[in-house]
């Protein structure tokens, strides 16, 4: 696992690299590169500070002030479910708290934090605009409003039916190749 | 070479084009379906309401047009349709919580048979003999629309709907006359800006284009980062061209080549169809390179905000953009006379720059025949909590905050009663009964502690707890606070400090003197409008709502019953009912265990207090209770055998 970790983490240098030629050294360049970065990657790999501070000639310390000082900026991979909890106004008068902390149970994690399989992640956010379904919870690219504790656990479970199902499917097209 | 005649032939073309596209579709007979698909719309379902009107419609045989539009703002109703079938007989009706189910049924009964279902029906959108209109309905008729007036007709991914709406009409005119005369018309209607502060557009316009300096820019604040405020994404989502217009005519006023459009990278959706909506304009003619043979050029750009709170700030904004992190500078000088780049700059909210198309095509007059005489035209507000009818309003200035939560919005749900309005976000107040009869304008909100702010307004029932709330928003503006300001920094974090400790029932005597003093200072020693406002939400709960403080600090209670460490649910054995296992199931923490006469009790030590067993308990029974402080709570002892059972399922 280690291994294939970190050839994915030179591929991702890689092609750092490649985008940067794009990009000319104007200060005001250096929130869309790691936004660029992180939309192609979705997160800052540790050395692609470095390599971006290379590119703009200023110190890594620099890139990484700026890069920590705003909320869009990941530092470790997200999980391949990433979870947002929302607790922004309306959510928390609708007790998302407990929402968050039902998925820190049930995930084994802590918001912040990506699973060890990287399978999931679990971030808050504020606000995704559906105040009125309150408390909301997004997995994936899915917006699911009036959530429950008690829907926590049935969410995880479809999640991971739709991995057996797919990782069958696989299986099956596997075989039939062979 | 550039006259008025010229400019108003180019457009009349390019308007002539997109009406008669209109009046094409408006010629077609087939039934018009129109889908909100803004966020709050996918997320309730929309995009499987709309893939099951087009398997009905194509199973059926049937010929309609699917119409996707943006957000209305009646977010309580979504997914909602309207349903525009001229040779039924029938007006368009709109229809709401529009489910597949539903869908195939109205293509099967109404589409086909001609049957509109009417206990479907939510009402029809124009008046006439036979459905009960909307328009009689107070969150219609209440409601003035300027900024949202198109959001819900049109499709903001297609320009031409917008033009055939008569948009982009107000900057073609704009141009037709000098620049000087769009800023006069702006300052005559007393325009405010909607970002917060209520500054006066116009004066804001001359001073930058009085600066000095070649270059300038003009940028439209789509930062939005109150945690609970949604309706400038919704904009930009439904309607983007209205607010890229206004920034149109803003450069024109001020003569700037470029403009910028500040987005919050959170909202996918909005930096797509506003980029999109650029693209669109440019092609048409109405961006880029001498405007409609006028010699104003402008290039608009997106620039997307990284998600800091602060950074909608104006100055911090700037210093985004160039790459830095988001502090604050000292004004003056103010971005209008040194901003981005040390050009001169203007900075306008959404809502602002939306609100100037209308004006320049209406007047000044008539914008200032809406609302109250300080504060003229519209203010938007998201309205969410306890209410029955939560989502967006544009309602003329001067509106009570009565009027606003008890009719606009439905009054408050489950038949409880109100406790508090929170308005303004972070940076606001809340406030309790006695001032609903406040008129919402700039100046009342701010005489009663509260403020416009971001127009984010949260309607609390008995069952909120005010401490927790602000404990809540000192959580957020403590986390945000860029850290330049000591006071700021510091300030916050012993405010958040104390306001855990009441809210986990620690508080101590003197501690909302504490928190009085130390907020006073905060405002006093933050330079920006973050540090100046962040103690607003605990000043103004500590001054209206005190006795909530006491009941926390003197008595460890909390009247809401909102603040876990304060409260403890408990299940009345006289009430329960033997065998029912509602409770057990649905406790995330196997703390609900049965009882050896097969009654139910809570295990006061795993207990997570997340409510889900009052939640499934039957109402028959109702026989889980809440209260604080938690010692009130009878104690029912857990049978052994019963916590042996629990582990070893759960391992
Ligand atoms: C902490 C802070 C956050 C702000 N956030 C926003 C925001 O999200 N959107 C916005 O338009 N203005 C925001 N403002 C106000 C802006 O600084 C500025 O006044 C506004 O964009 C000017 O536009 P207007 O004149 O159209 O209101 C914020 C101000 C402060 C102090
Ligand atoms: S507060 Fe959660 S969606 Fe708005």
């Amino acid at each position: 696992m280690d291994e294939t970790i970190q050839a994915q983490e030179a591929a991702i240098l890689e092609d750092i690299g490649e985008q940067l030629k794009d990009y000319d050294q104007n200060r005001g360049s250096l929130i869309p590169i790691l936004q660029m970065i992180q939309q192609r990657h979705q997160y800052l790999p540790p050395d692609s500070i470095r390599k971006v501070a290379e590119h703009m000639e200023i110190p890594s310390s620099e890139v990484y002030g700026v890069a920590t000082f705003y909320n869009q900026f990941r530092f470790h991979p997200p999980g391949k479910n990433p979870i947002k909890v929302c607790l922004g106004t309306a959510c928390h008068v609708r007790a998302a708290d407990v929402i968050l902390e039902n998925f820190e149970r049930k995930l084994g994690i802590k918001e912040g934090q990506t699973s060890d399989d990287r399978e999931f992640s679990l971030e808050r956010v504020a606000c995704v605009g559906c105040c009125a379904l309150a408390p909301v919870a997004v997995v994936g690219e899915t917006i699911h409003g009036h959530m429950a504790p008690s829907k926590v656990e049935g969410l995880l479970m479809r999640i991971q039916i739709h991995k057996e199902m797919a990782e069958r499917e696989k299986e099956k097209e596997k075989n039939e190749q062979s | 070479m550039s006259s008025p005649e010229t400019i108003r032939q180019r457009f009349a073309e390019i308007a002539e084009k997109a009406g008669t596209e209109k009046a094409a579709a408006a010629g077609r007979t087939v039934p018009k379906i129109h889908i909100g698909m803004a966020t709050c719309g996918i997320a309730s379902g929309a995009l499987e309401t709309k893939a099951a009107f087009e398997e009905a419609v194509a199973a059926q045989g049937l010929e309609a047009e699917i119409h996707p539009v943006g957000c209305i703002g009646h977010c309580y109703a979504e997914p909602w349709v309207i349903i525009d079938y001229p040779e039924s007989g029938f007006p368009p009706i709109f229809y709401h919580e529009v489910t597949p189910g539903k869908a195939k049924m109205l293509t099967k009964l109404f589409l086909a048979e001609g049957d509109p279902r009417f206990e479907h029906v939510y009402g029809a959108t124009v008046e006439n003999e036979m459905i009960p209109s909307v328009t009689e309905f107070p969150r219609f008729n209440k409601e003035k629309r300027l900024v949202m007036e198109k959001c819900g007709k049109i499709d903001p991914e297609r320009i031409e709907e917008y033009i055939a709406e008569g948009g982009y009409g107000g900057f073609a005119q704009a141009l037709e006359g000098s620049p000087d005369a769009v800023i006069d018309t702006i300052e005559d209607a007393r325009l405010r800006g909607r970002g917060g502060a209520g500054f006066p557009t116009g004066r804001k316009w001359r001073l930058a284009r009085e600066a000095q300096g070649e270059e300038k820019v003009v940028i439209c604040n789509a930062d939005e980062g109150d945690p609970g405020a949604y309706m400038d994404r919704t904009l930009l989502e439904s309607n983007p061209h209205q607010a890229l217009e206004g920034l149109a005519i803003c450069a024109y006023a001020v003569g700037a080549q470029k403009a910028v459009f500040y987005v919050r990278a959170e909202y996918p959706l909005a930096v797509k169809i506003i980029t999109q909506a650029i693209e669109q304009a440019k092609e048409a003619g109405l961006l880029g390179e001498k405007i409609l043979g006028s010699d104003f050029s402008l290039e608009v750009e997106v620039f997307q905000g990284s998600g800091a709170f602060v950074c909608g700030e104006e100055t911090a904004l700037i210093r985004s953009m160039e790459g830095h992190r988001g502090m604050p500078i000292h004004r003056p000088p103010y971005p209008s006379e040194k901003g981005l780049g040390g050009k001169p700059t203007v900075i306008n909210n959404v809502k602002t720059l939306a609100t100037v198309p209308p004006i320049i095509e209406k007047g000044a007059d008539w914008f200032k025949s809406i609302g109250t005489e300080n504060s003229p035209g519209t203010a938007i507000f998201s309205v969410v909590g306890d209410v029955n009818h939560p989502g967006l309003v544009e309602i003329p200035t001067g509106v009570t905050l009565r009027s606003l939560i008890f009719e606009v919005c439905g009054g408050i749900a489950k038949k409880k009663k109100f406790k508090a309005v929170q308005i303004g976000g972070p940076s606001g107040g809340c406030l309790p009964e006695e001032f609903l009869d406040t008129p919402i304008d700039f100046d009342s909100l701010i005489q009663a502690g509260a403020m416009m702010g971001s127009g984010g307004m949260v309607v609390m029932d008995e069952d909120t707890c005010v401490a927790d709330v602000s404990r809540f928003f000192l959580d957020f503006t403590q986390k945000e606070s860029c850290g330049k300001c000591t006071f700021c920094r510091i300030g916050t974090h012993h405010l958040l400090e104390i306001l855990e400790r009441i809210t986990e029932g620690e508080g101590k005597e003197g501690d909302a003197e504490q928190l009085e003093l130390l907020s006073r200072e905060i405002v006093k020693g933050s330079l920006c409008g973050l540090g100046r406002t962040a103690p607003n939400p605990v000043l103004t709960s500590l001054q209206y709502f005190k006795e909530d403080y006491d009941a926390h600090i003197h008595e460890k209670r909390c009247p809401g019953m909102m603040c876990r460490p304060l409260i403890a649910f408990y299940i009345d054995l006289e009430k329960c009912a033997r065998g029912c296992d509602a409770c057990v199931g649905v406790c995330p923490v196997d703390a609900v265990f049965t009882t050896r006469t097969r009654k139910k009790g809570i295990d006061q030590e795993l207990c997570v207090k997340c409510g889900e067993c009052v939640v499934a308990c039957p109402p028959e029974y109702d026989a889980v209770k809440k209260v604080s402080p938690p010692h009130l709570a009878p104690v029912i002892e857990r049978p052994p055998e019963t916590r042996t059972e629990s582990k070893k399922e759960s391992s």
